[in-house]
């Protein structure tokens, strides 16, 4: 009898209890609520902690508050899948009531999760994925991005190439929505000849030794690549391996950044990169960013890192705009399409896409003592707009 | 009353308040609650995640009727998650939205699956027999990833839910959930009547020993493969409703791991009992929640867990509730 | 014709690598009876320890080598902690326990070692290419991983062939009862067993760490591949680990290598790029059901079961 008892009050305890499912109390009205999403575990790891620190840093240079609000993050772990993604973003929405998301590493992982986003209305800022069909036929005025459309970047390195007479390049990239928009950015802008596409395995083929014998069989005069990520490393130290350094030029987009570098070391030099930022730009906010992140976290930012600083500046822009009143959200958008905040990549404008109108620079590795660290050669491509704000409805 | 040896003889035997049959009623008369709790307190995540747990439940009442009843362990269950839930991606895509359609098309293709499956894995027994069922589930997966028109790895978005020409409006998150439930509770009443019926007697049989129930006179591989199929048809039932609570499908239901988790849901419950899968489904989802907001690391727990019940707990926590100990 | 050659070096390279990670498997399997799903747990420890070691000595070699005794001793503690309390146990307790296992695993790597993964560095000496035929370059660490994964085969044939403790084994694969009956110590000979298991699982790890990975979850995928290798090659029978790696190697380097190829003349690049490994990964598991349905004890079956 007495264990029927309890047998029957721990079921209902731990039915109503244990998930948390006890609602907190409703008295933070003057608190604003930002979901974070990013990837926080695996292999790819180390980009949700830079974005982490990176927002984190930018809440200290803002004292905490956005907009005068003060500031509650509650950052939810993708594990890079679609399918979690898109559950806890619903779990940041339904459960959580959040008045911004902000994040999205994979472009995967935000097309999974956009519909939840624009059917409940809820703020969000992309501060990485570029899948060309938010930038298209999908863009809502509910989401921004502080990045870039995923055929920016390529573009920008196609004509890199161009400048410096590459007559014909063989293309490597993962299967996945990023990796595909990579590649079909660089045949773009890329005058010479595609020697040949190889689409591979994402995320768990790490071993490209079929695709670099390809490419070596091709003839190709380049190799042009996209591997975010740890993959990138296990890419070029299989390139260098491989014995193509001297042989064949590789030129890429994502795959070496200040992440991958400290792993690479040497194999990294002389590997040229295009990028919408890059750690020596010369404006005011960008020095005191790079200078506090290492100060702070011992080590540099990356890319990753700049575009959620600048996710914060741009909220901190909306809610001072509507002077904290979060239910305004007309009048906070119209604010964000100004792009009125201090970004560390200098002043850009927005795309009637809510994609940025932004500079691509020339990225090189150099060794500066013990240090390996990235450079600005020189600017690709100025203002450089995405193809795909045409098919936006948006005005 | 002492309990005997064999718990699944124990069912008629038990006093009306023993703890499991309370344990049971208090949790469906909890889970019958859970809309009316979303409604009062708002927190309408809270419902989508007992909508979960009752469609996953589903999935495992399926797998009980094989792997419980039947002693087919089966490794490639959640394939038919995903073909149900494919069912009705690929079908809403290309324009076909009825759920009169959809979910008809996810049970039978499902069904099918497990035939071809079923006729031949069930020539094959213990070991062999899971490795099989494993290797058909991810033969389908790669399928699925391979499927670029329908996202491959990166899945699909059902931006529909399926339709039912007005009369039911799966969009109303209280009307969805009460019809997971009473699915689910259709299912675990079928289950039962199959069990306690002539066909379910010479499963269990099978399971027990095969040889004798052959050398009766049962031709036990049809009966087994008859089974099979029904269990795969349910949980292609199971994969359709998913699909629409998610909104998405991608082929990562399908993987290997979903599997297993089906499987521990089945044997945490308790193997071979008509709620076991339900309770097991319960706890492991909460356990999963609920332990991922205690700590960073809920693997740490979980994972103890489940080995200590597979060392010392013999039929599940349906079976620490009859009071059975390690035997 | 060259680049088909150095295709199929990378395919015997991928079976030798499976090679040492199945041979551990169906030992355990063949000699204890028990469904492990942690073995890939331990390839991935041996990976974390070698990264370790690398760090801390300075030195590659150093590192494989500590590495491969501490996945030793990780295996024989294991064993005696957790996993011979399975034994007794049916196949999907065991599934279910090792399953466990397999997540405690991965979360304790996230703990001690942090979420983002590390490196194996190569000393400099391996990071180049040999030209072994005119015309095809291969990459010095490959060869070296093939060279070594062979001489642990001959090792491991030597010991199980012809030493006493080989002639346990063979003998506890085919009659586990038989052996106990004899009076032979079946505790240690089970822990050392396992022991075996998890330093050849360790060391598949650490091999592969330099070119591939170190990361949270690097087992799953290849455990798969080494239980599909076992089942096909028999399980308890080295040999037939041996022969079905190499099986499986090939046919997943050269389907990823051509497969897309072919397809690429019917569909586009993306749908092609798409279907190719999907459909080189689903040949493997069509050999597998092949061989289950025809000859279910494998190519090799080892055990009179």
């Amino acid at each position: 009898m007495i264990r029927t008892g309890l047998a029957a009050a721990a079921t209902a305890l731990a039915l109503v209890a244990g998930p948390g499912t006890v609602q907190q109390a409703v008295a933070q009205q003057k608190t604003v609520k930002i979901g974070f999403i990013s990837t926080f575990s695996g292999p790819t790891a180390v980009i949700g902690a830079d974005m982490r620190n990176a927002f984190e840093l930018a809440l200290d240079h803002l004292d905490h508050k956005l907009g005068g609000l003060p500031v509650e993050v509650i950052y939810e772990d993708d594990t890079q899948k679609p399918d979690i993604g898109v559950q806890k973003t619903q779990k940041l929405i339904e459960s959580d009531h959040v008045d911004f998301v902000v994040g999205y590493i994979w472009s995967n992982v935000l097309l999974a999760s956009l519909k939840p986003l624009v059917d409940s209305k809820t703020m969000t800022v992309v501060t990485n994925a570029g899948a060309s069909p938010f930038a298209g036929e999908l863009c809502s005025p509910y989401v921004f991005s502080t990045s870039w459309q995923n055929d920016q970047t390529p573009e920008a390195m196609g004509l890199y190439m161009n400048q410096k007479g590459v007559k014909s390049a063989f293309l490597i990239g993962p299967n996945y929505a990023a990796g595909r928009d990579m590649l079909a950015g660089v045949k773009l802008t890329y005058k010479g000849t595609i020697a040949g596409e190889e689409y591979t395995r994402w995320p768990d083929q790490l071993d490209f030794s079929a695709e670099l014998s390809k490419a070596r069989a091709s003839g190709a005069e380049s190799i042009f690549v996209f591997y975010p990520g740890g993959a990138g490393v296990q890419f070029v130290t299989q390139y260098v391996q491989a014995g193509l350094k001297g042989q064949i030029p590789l030129y890429q987009v994502f795959t070496i950044d200040e992440l991958s570098l400290p792993r690479l070391k040497d194999l990294a030099i002389g590997i040229p990169g295009a990028q919408e930022w890059v750690n020596d730009l010369p404006n005011e906010t960008n020095k005191k960013f790079v200078a506090d992140y290492i100060a702070k976290y011992n080590k540099r930012p990356s890319y990753y890192g700049a575009q959620t600083y600048d996710a914060a500046g741009l909220i901190n822009s909306a809610i001072t705009s509507v002077k904290g009143d979060l239910s305004q959200k007309d009048a906070m958008r119209k604010e964000m399409e100004k792009a009125d905040f201090k970004s560390v990549r200098g002043a850009f404008k927005y795309g009637n896409n809510h994609i940025p109108i932004q500079n691509f620079y020339l990225q090189d590795v150099v060794k500066q003592g013990d240090d390996y660290v990235l450079k600005t050669v020189a600017t690709i491509v100025k203002d450089d707009q995405d193809r795909f704000h045409d098919k936006c409805p948006m005005k | 009353m002492t309990a005997s040896a064999d718990p699944s003889f124990d069912a008629g035997r038990e006093p009306l308040l023993a703890p499991r049959t309370a344990v049971t009623v208090v949790l469906l008369a909890v889970l019958a609650l859970v809309p009316v709790y979303a409604m009062l307190s708002g927190d309408g995540f809270a419902l989508t995640l007992f909508t979960r747990v009752l469609i996953l439940a589903l999935g495992a009442v399926s797998l009980n009727l094989i792997m419980g009843y039947g002693g087919m362990v089966s490794f490639g269950h959640a394939a038919y998650l995903g073909i149900g839930g494919y069912a009705v991606g690929i079908l809403a895509k290309e324009g076909i939205g009825s759920g009169l359609v959809q979910w008809p098309v996810a049970i039978a293709v499902s069904a099918l699956y497990a035939l071809v499956v079923g006729a031949l894995s069930l020539r094959t027994r213990g070991v062999y027999f899971i490795m099989i069922t494993l290797a058909f589930a991810q033969m389908i997966y790669y399928v699925a990833i391979g499927l670029d028109r329908y996202g491959g790895d990166d899945g699909l978005t059902i931006y529909r839910r399926s339709q039912f020409g007005g009369v039911i409006d799966l969009n109303n998150k209280t009307l969805f959930y009460y019809l997971c439930f009473a699915l689910l509770l259709t299912s675990i009443y079928l289950v039962a009547r199959i069990v306690n019926s002539r066909f379910g007697l010479v499963i269990q049989g099978a399971r027990s020993n095969e040889r004798r129930m052959r050398a009766i006179g049962f031709p036990t591989f049809r009966y087994k493969l008859v089974c099979f199929v029904i269990a795969g048809a349910l949980c292609g039932l199971a994969g359709a409703l998913l699909a629409n609570l998610t909104n998405f499908i991608s082929p990562a239901l399908m993987h290997w791991t979903r599997s297993g988790d089906l499987i521990v849901m089945v044997v945490l419950g308790g193997l071979g009992t008509p709620f076991g899968p339900l309770i097991g489904a319960v706890a492991f989802l909460l356990l999963e929640e609920g332990l991922s907001r205690v700590t960073e690391y809920p693997d740490l727990i979980l994972g103890p867990i489940l080995l200590l019940v597979a060392i010392y707990v013999h039929g599940g926590i349906e079976g620490l509730l009859v009071g059975r100990r390690d035997g | 014709m060259l680049y088909f050659i150095e295709q199929c070096l990378n395919g015997v390279q991928l079976g030798m690598l499976l090679f040492l990670l199945a041979a551990g498997l169906t030992l355990v399997f063949g000699i204890m009876d028990l469904v492990n799903l942690a073995h890939g747990s331990l390839y991935m420890l041996g990976a974390y320890f070698a990264a370790t070691f690398a760090v801390l000595t300075g030195s590659f070699v150093f590192a494989v080598i500590l590495a491969l005794f501490v996945s030793l001793i990780a295996g024989m503690v294991l064993e005696v902690v957790a996993i011979r309390r399975l034994y007794q146990r049916s196949h999907l307790d065991q599934v279910l326990g090792t399953f466990g296992l397999l997540l405690f695993f991965n979360e304790l790597v996230r703990l001690v070692w942090g979420p983002a993964g590390m490196t194996l560095a190569l000393p400099q000496q391996m990071l180049t290419a040999v030209q072994i035929i005119p015309g095809v370059y291969y990459p010095a660490y490959r060869l070296v991983i093939m060279v070594v994964a062979l001489a642990v085969a001959a090792l491991l044939y030597f010991v199980v062939m012809r030493t006493r403790l080989g002639m346990l084994i063979r003998a506890g694969a085919s009659n586990r009862e038989m052996v106990g009956a004899l009076g032979v110590n079946i505790k240690l000979l089970y822990t050392l067993v396992f022991g075996l298991g998890a330093a050849l699982a360790g060391f598949a790890g650490v091999m592969q760490a330099p070119i591939l990975t170190v990361q949270i979850g690097m087992g799953e995928n290849i455990l798969i591949l080494a239980f599909v290798v076992i089942i096909i090659g028999g399980i308890g029978s080295i040999r037939g680990a041996f022969v079905a790696s190499l099986v499986v190697g090939l046919i997943d380097t050269l389907g990823r290598a051509f497969v897309p190829d072919m397809l690429h003349r019917v569909l586009s690049t993306n749908a092609a790029a798409t279907l190719g490994p999907a459909l080189s990964s689903m040949s493997i598991y069509m050999l597998m059901a092949a061989i289950l349905v025809f000859r279910p004890e494998g190519l090799f079956p080892a055990a009179s079961r």
